[in-house]
């Protein structure tokens, strides 16, 4: 139980996908203007991640090698598509902001990712819990992302109003960096910052050091 | 052998190296996943349509608001939206209709019996078909009318491109053209829906003096009333809507209907 617990703890922070792995880090900042697309980009991810991780490991045996990243690729990208109908149906003005994100995480290579490295070896439930975990690590990251980004560059939180903007009377003048893409480069290098600050055991070991480089 | 079961188990416990199991797990996940996104797709279209057409209704609404004084106009005839009527492309006339507002443009566009063939070097918009009837969307006061709003479509770089066009009372002046359906490429022809890109549009001229119809997308700077700057990057995009208006405003378009209103009114 514990085994199949740490499934899903691990990637949460010791083994998060876009702070460890830095997998996934295109949507995570093309979606992440504000925190309601984060959210729902973040849904969306975990739920298409853990379908296809279940899928992908329950026909895992029968998959022949040679054309293993097609079929992953093709069971991935239905699952894309289905949720892609799904928001447009149920949540259309959110996938109006999503836009192509939502398409685009048949590319994510957390996705495919997770497949080719958990679900062709393991079984349905772990490879489930995996992809759940993977989701949730990556949901982590991109609702603090949003957070931050919304929080200063709008001064609100879902839409409401935290921050008083200067223009409303408030004392806030929000900053603008913050709703364009470099701001989550900066947001996420933070982030891993902090995060191999504390855990120093994430920090990699430098492959090949400038100074050698120089010196030759 | 001919039991079903056994063959599957037959076939599942060939090694996956075998070129029957290649291909048949390959045809197996590609026709449950076709089916998967067919029915999806299938069974949730009447819901996105809904949405769809929602969208459009407002944008028809935000257009009208960009329109100055026209919400003034609008609240003192007591209207709140604008009269749809039928007019039937060939004769520029009315067609009296119980329900204008319930007719499909779309359905008619590629119907036989209610469109025509266009002749390839008519056809500037490319659309290969076009409705013989199509609504309009009129404003008037005591016979008099205020504006017209025409729908329009053509052909972008990649897609089908629709827009709402609307032209004041002299007939010969851009109001405002809103685009409301493209699935151009984002981040560049893309951006015909962008608003900067549409409130470049209002004041525009349709005709020179001599009623030849002028109005056009150019590259750089717009120089003449009836130029529009086109968007960089998305020439085929803007050409695109140029040719659209052109066409529309042209002979095989609302042409007919539009010199009956300049010539008798409504």
């Amino acid at each position: 139980m514990r085994s199949s617990l740490s499934h899903v703890t691990n990637p949460l922070i010791a083994n998060n996908p876009i702070t460890l792995q830095i997998l996934g880090v295109c949507s995570a900042l093309a979606v992440t203007t504000s925190l309601s697309t984060a959210l729902v980009m973040s849904a969306a991810l975990t739920v298409v991640l853990c379908l296809s991780s279940a899928v992908i490991s329950l026909i895992r045996r029968h998959i022949p090698s040679m054309i293993r990243l097609i079929v992953q690729i093709i069971i991935i990208a239905s699952l894309v598509v289905v949720i892609d109908e799904i928001l447009q149906a149920y949540a259309f003005a959110i996938s109006r902001q999503l836009s192509i994100f939502v398409g685009l995480i048949v590319t994510n290579c957390l996705v495919l990712g997770r497949a080719e490295a958990f679900a062709m070896r393991n079984p349905v439930w772990p490879s489930f819990l995996d992809g759940l975990g993977n989701g949730l690590g990556y949901s982590l990251v991109l609702i603090l992302v949003g957070s931050v980004r919304e929080l200063f560059g709008a001064g609100t939180l879902l839409g409401y109003v935290v921050l008083r903007p200067a223009s409303d009377g408030g004392w806030f003048e929000p900053l603008g960096l913050m709703q364009l893409a470099p701001s989550a480069f900066f947001v996420i290098g933070f982030l891993i910052w902090a995060i191999r600050t504390y855990w120093t055991d994430q920090v990699e070991e430098v492959e090949r050091p400038l100074v050698e480089e120089r010196a030759r | 052998m001919s039991d079903p079961i056994t063959l599957w188990r037959r076939f599942l416990a060939r090694p996956n190296d075998d070129s029957v199991k290649l291909f048949g797990v390959a045809i197996l996940v590609a026709l449950i996943s076709a089916a998967l996104v067919s029915i999806t797709s299938v069974t949730l279209k009447p819901l996105q349509d809904a949405h769809l057409a929602a969208e459009r209704a407002a944008r028809m609404e935000r257009m009208l608001d960009t329109l100055p004084g026209l919400r003034d106009v609008m609240e003192e005839l007591g209207v709140d939206t604008l009269e749809t009527r039928l007019v039937d492309l060939e004769s520029g006339r009315f067609v009296g209709a119980a329900d204008p507002a319930a007719f499909d443009l779309k359905a008619a566009e590629t119907d036989p019996e209610q469109s025509t063939a266009l002749p390839p070097e008519a056809d500037i918009a490319k659309l290969g078909r076009r409705p013989n009837q199509a609504p309009v969307y009129l404003l008037e006061r005591d016979g008099d009318l205020i504006l017209v709003v025409l729908p329009v479509s053509g052909s972008g770089y990649q897609s089908r491109l629709r827009a709402m066009l609307a032209i004041d009372a002299d007939l010969n002046t851009i109001a405002a053209l809103s685009v409301t359906e493209q699935n151009e490429t984002p981040g560049l022809g893309a951006r015909i829906e962008n608003p900067d890109w549409q409130a470049l549009w209002p004041g525009t001229q349709i005709a020179d003096a001599d009623g030849k119809i002028v109005v056009d997308v150019v590259r750089g700077q717009a120089t003449q009333p009836y130029e529009v700057d086109a968007i960089s990057g998305a020439t085929m995009t803007s050409t695109g809507v140029a040719n659209m208006l052109r066409f529309w405003l042209g002979p095989l378009g609302f042409g007919p209907f539009l010199d009956r209103l300049k010539t008798e009114g409504l």
